[in-house]
């Protein structure tokens, strides 16, 4: 059961910050843009695949399973399976890991799989006093209930409830994402300039990375319905500096606290598929990988300490493979707050971490920076919930081959209390 | 009986079906009408509870009367019994002592309409075959089977004279909400709408009050009265005077085209006496005539390529993403196809209206900088700017790249199909594929071939072109091919008259008073003035160019894409002053050459025959159709030669 995939070739849209409006295209046009694209380019038809998985948090109601939704209108036909995943920021990772799930299984030989979400089309919500007075309303068959109901009307009923604000709150321990990083800060005396450096540095990378033209084979153009063409992350930002960050107020824990929407990543729309091969895939249509995924692990803890989820799901594997933090040649730990990087930097830095919460006899040791999100990440590129866990494991590939690295780990850590990670390695 | 079938059920309901013997489409021809009435004999003698109306063949319900009946229409009194029969019969129909209802599956059109509004209930069925409507004034003639009576008390005067004048097809959802049909239901349900309704027997709906009122005499005056305004502004009477013969109807006869007494302009024998009748038919005889040149081959493309994503490549991709196929749109950047992208967005969205549909055809339409999908593509069509060296790199590209078995096509407009081939490994293979500005509008594509073109190629491009609702004209590789060899020397002498000083607005309305449907200097404008100039150059390399053309050209000023040519443009329309009286000869002066580019091209085998040369005239530049083509009218006492 130690059957790898094989990664033949990968993409994504431009990931697109979120302005406060619904943004241009809906999470399933993002999917079906860059996935026709994308299978364009393969040697097989469309309707060639096994079954298309999609990781998704937050589908709009008419996107239903946008898996299947996206299978169909790329073009795959109506005999080709899709559904959909979710494992909160990690979906785009599971939809990987359940490709590799049912290869091993001797399912599916060739898989197209990946994430997306829409953020800036989470929906306002009427609030649980208006939905009670619009069944009553809706219930009513006289005027005289009419007239009273109106009398009971208050206007803050109007009052809408951001979906996305309740996105990102975990349900059972009550606290904002954003709060769970102020703990990390706080465990680990990680104060507000770190993050802000951090931060900056995002920004720069992504930005040399753009110059240098890293991204151009990754992203598929997209086009809206103006014929406004979106050829770039466009959340990156030449004047994010450490004196810009810094002047930012704390976002999650008001007036005190050091979290910033600065150094957190944004909200942002994007997708990213990878189409994926078993061996018999690959033979079978005279593929060409690029990569393989060769191990997953999925790791759990305390929600309101998530930012060390990957730190939880990163070691089992390097333990299993006999490798230390610095025998990748590259690394992805997906950006979602610059507080929770550093954290889990200095959790393997620890002794007293490795010991009491990975059993370890001492610490792992110090992640060189120079092989960490060496393009940037979630912080200036954005973290489209759904899509991140793609991302970061097509970005590493990508990074391999581009420094002539052989293997390297994508990690993400998830809303809610948990950890994901892929061992990825170039063929 | 040979066309008609009764069908009784037990519960006292009957079918009547109408499946036309020897033919796959239902048309109501003479002996279909006869049949009819012995039909409606043996309903009388045993009288059914209800009586379902339909259709045998599954292409559609009824497409009208059998047009080439009306060939044969020699004399007015022909032409009055043709109208009688019709009449009569549904007039019939609509008075039986039964309720009838008719159910209607794709088209419904002319004489088959009249037959659905002469029964009691219409049932028609969603889905986008389904057409409605009363083309006859297409052709030149009027609904004389009861349309301009019946159609008004349904729908009320306004709608129901926009169907009759313009001779638009609607869907099923439009007839149900102008309340031309009771209901329009899916497939799935339709046998239980129609048993269903013919069980409960609902009141037939009433016009509500405003469009009642549209009915009244004095409002039939007015409605008629603005109408016909509208109607002069695009259709002079002497030229057609089918609009204006279906406005008197319904303002003095209500819709009975045997009222009016002879002599009268909206009588039978009225419009029989222009010739404009029997040209319209003749055009739409020459347009099923091109449909048939795309049947040899059953071709049937999936998947178009198009490299060029200018005005003419954007366009015809998003035209052929329109009609169903899946298109790739290949540029040098993603930058310069956004134009393109734009434009497709709003084609979709004003013809396929519906949000589902939209967004499929949008799905269909990839761009595609990499070229990735020349190896999927079974056509694919080059449409770069006009330079052989550019085509040629193209073509050795693709040549490499493309299937073996796809067409490999050029929409070039001026380099002959032989230099662009003259480097592939295979010359025979190309073939042009020559689509008009602007694409969504002109229905004609001239398949080019040259010399060596293998002539299976010809017709898989005519069926390609019929696959995309295109209208395909086979033409020789020669300098103008058909299209733009006729319209040059028209548009030069145009440009000249401008030169020796007559207005350009005048030499327009000397060509719109003979008929054509855009004057010369504005339809130069429209092309482009480069474009003419090109053309015009490469069909007489020799000729000195109109000196005002060169002039604007030099100036920057190329004509409605510019702003600014010969007219202003303002928001796409010309400024043009009022038009002064045109010399009497200003019309010939225009015409002439035009003619006599037809009888060349037709010399010099450019196409198979003379009606082909017609063809290309009236549906690639817009020669006046009422006229019957260029050679037709040559032809004429009027037209022949001084």
């Amino acid at each position: 059961m130690n059957e790898p995939i094989y990664i033949v070739d990968g993409a994504r849209t431009p990931f697109l910050k979120s302005r406060n409006r619904p943004g241009p295209f809906a999470a399933s046009d993002l999917a079906t843009d860059a996935g026709r694209a994308l299978l364009l380019r393969q040697a097989f038809a469309p309707t060639e695949l096994d079954e298309v998985i999609l990781g998704c948090a937050a589908p709009s109601p008419d996107e239903v399973n946008i898996g299947r939704v996206a299978a169909l209108r790329m073009g795959c036909g109506h005999k080709v399976p899709g559904w959909t995943v979710m494992r909160n920021c990690a979906s785009g990772m599971q939809a990987l890991d359940s490709a590799l799930m049912n290869v091993r299984a001797g399912r599916s030989d060739l898989i197209l799989a990946g994430g997306v979400d829409a953020l800036s089309r989470a929906p306002l919500l009427f609030s649980d006093a208006m939905v009670m007075w619009l069944s009553k309303w809706y219930a009513a068959k006289t005027i005289g209930q009419r007239a009273a109901l109106l009398a009971q009307f208050r206007p803050g009923f109007f009052a809408p409830v951001i979906g996305l604000m309740k996105g990102v709150t975990d349900p059972v321990v009550g606290l904002l994402m954003g709060q769970t990083a102020e703990n990390m800060a706080y465990r680990f005396g990680i104060t507000r300039r770190e993050m802000d450096e951090f931060a900056a540095r995002s920004h720069q990378r992504v930005l040399a990375a753009q110059k240098a033209g890293y991204f151009a084979h990754e992203i598929v153009p997209l086009y809206d319905n103006d014929g406004t063409l979106y050829a770039a992350d466009d959340g990156v930002r030449e004047d994010s500096t450490v004196e810009n960050l810094a002047k930012l107020r704390p976002f999650f824990d008001r007036k005190y606290g050091n979290v910033t929407a600065g150094n957190s990543s944004q909200i942002t729309d994007g997708g990213t598929w990878l189409v994926l091969a078993s061996a018999r895939g690959v033979e079978r249509h005279k593929l060409e990988p690029k990569g393989r995924i060769v191990d997953s692990q999925w790791a759990a803890l305390d929600p309101a300490q998530m930012g060390l989820g990957p730190v939880h799901a990163a070691t089992p594997i390097l333990r299993r493979h006999q490798l230390g933090l610095n025998d990748l040649d590259a690394w992805e730990i997906n950006e979602a707050f610059a507080a929770q990087v550093i954290a889990c930097e200095r959790a393997w830095a620890s002794d007293e971490f490795c010991r009491d919460e990975l059993g370890l006899p001492e610490a792992l040791g110090v992640l060189d920076q120079s092989k960490l999100n060496v393009d940037g990440g979630a912080i200036a590129i954005g973290h489209p919930v759904g899509a991140s866990g793609t991302r970061i494991v097509l970005h590493l590939l990508n990074v391999l081959e581009r420094t002539g690295g052989k293997r390297g780990i994508a990690a993400i850590c998830i809303g809610g209390g948990q950890g994901g990670a892929m061992l990825v390695e170039r063929v | 009986m040979e066309n008609w079938k009764i069908e009784h059920e037990g519960d006292g309901l009957a079918t009547l079906v109408f499946d036309r013997a020897g033919t796959s489409t239902n048309t109501l021809s003479q002996d279909a009408l006869v049949e009819l009435n012995e039909a409606l004999d043996e309903l009388d003698r045993k009288p059914p509870k209800a009586l379902i109306v339909r259709s045998g063949k599954t292409n559609g319900f009824i497409a009208g009367a059998d047009v080439s009946e009306f060939g044969q229409l020699s004399n007015p009194a022909a032409a009055q019994a043709f109208v009688k029969r019709g009449w009569d019969t549904l007039m019939r129909l609509s008075n039986v002592s039964y309720p009838t209802l008719a159910l209607i599956k794709g088209f419904c059109l002319g004489g088959g309409l009249e037959l659905a509004l002469a029964c009691r209930y219409r049932v028609a069925i969603d889905d986008p075959s389904t057409r409605l409507g009363l083309p006859e004034v297409m052709l030149g003639i009027v609904p004389g089977w009861g349309g301009i009576m019946r159609l008004p008390r349904l729908t009320g005067a306004p709608a129901a004279l926009d169907l009759l004048l313009t001779g638009k097809t609607i869907d099923a959802r439009k007839a149900k909400k102008l309340g031309i049909v009771d209901e329009c239901v899916p497939e799935r349900i339709m046998e239980n709408t129609a048993r269903g309704m013919l069980r409960a027997l609902p009141p037939p709906r009433a016009l509500p009050l405003p469009l009642s009122l549209t009915l009244a005499p004095v409002a039939r005056k007015l409605i008629a009265a603005q109408a016909e305004k509208k109607v002069a502004q695009r259709a002079r009477r002497d030229h057609y005077p089918a609009p204006y013969a279906i406005l008197e109807l319904f303002r003095r006869y209500d819709g009975n085209p045997l009222a009016p007494p002879d002599g009268d302009p909206a009588s039978i024998t009225a419009l029989m006496q222009t010739p404009t009748a029997a040209n319209l038919i003749r055009v739409f005889g020459l347009q099923e005539r091109l449909k048939t040149l795309g049947k040899e081959d059953d071709f049937a493309a999936s998947h178009v390529h198009v490299v060029g994503g200018g005005t003419m490549g954007g366009d015809i991709a998003a035209w052929c993403a329109l009609r169903g196929l899946t298109v790739t749109l290949q540029d040098q950047t993603s930058e310069r196809l956004a134009p393109a992208m734009g434009r497709a967005a709003k084609l979709f969205a004003e013809r396929l209206k519906e949000p589902r549909r939209v967004r499929a055809a949008t799905d269909r339409l990839i761009p595609d900088v990499e070229g990735y999908g020349v190896a999927r593509a079974d056509v694919i069509i080059e449409a770069i700017f006009e330079n052989v060296d550019a085509k040629r790199a193209v073509f050795a590209t693709l040549e490499r790249k493309a299937r073996p078995d796809a067409l490999l096509a050029t929409n070039t407009s001026s380099i002959p199909l032989e230099e662009i081939a003259a480097e592939l490994p295979d010359p025979t293979r190309l073939v042009g594929l020559h689509f008009f500005n602007p694409v969504q509008r002109m229905m004609l594509v001239e398949i080019v071939h040259g010399r060596d073109t293998q002539p299976a190629l010809v017709a898989r491009g005519a069926a390609f072109a019929r696959q995309i609702d295109k209208l395909p004209l086979p033409v020789k590789s020669a300098p103008g091919f058909l299209v733009n060899r006729l319209l040059a020397p028209y548009l030069m002498t145009a440009m000249r008259c401008v030169d020796e000083g007559i207005a350009a607005e005048t030499v327009d309305e000397a060509a719109l008073a003979f008929g054509m449907p855009m004057g010369p200097i504005e339809l130069a404008d429209t092309v482009g003035l480069d474009i003419c100039l090109a053309v015009g150059r490469m069909l007489d390399p020799d000729a000195e160019p109109p000196r005002k053309l060169k002039a604007l050209i030099d100036a920057g000023k190329l004509g409605k894409k510019t702003g600014q040519g010969f007219y202003t443009w303002v928001n796409g329309k010309a400024q043009k002053t009022a038009a002064g009286a045109p010399p009497a000869d200003l019309a010939r002066r225009l015409v002439d050459p035009f003619v006599a580019e037809a009888k060349a091209a037709l010399a010099d085998g450019i196409v198979a025959d003379a009606d082909l040369v017609d063809a290309g005239a009236i549906f690639g530049t817009g020669f006046a159709p009422f006229r019957g083509g260029p050679l037709h009218y040559a032809a004429t006492p009027e037209g022949g030669a001084r």
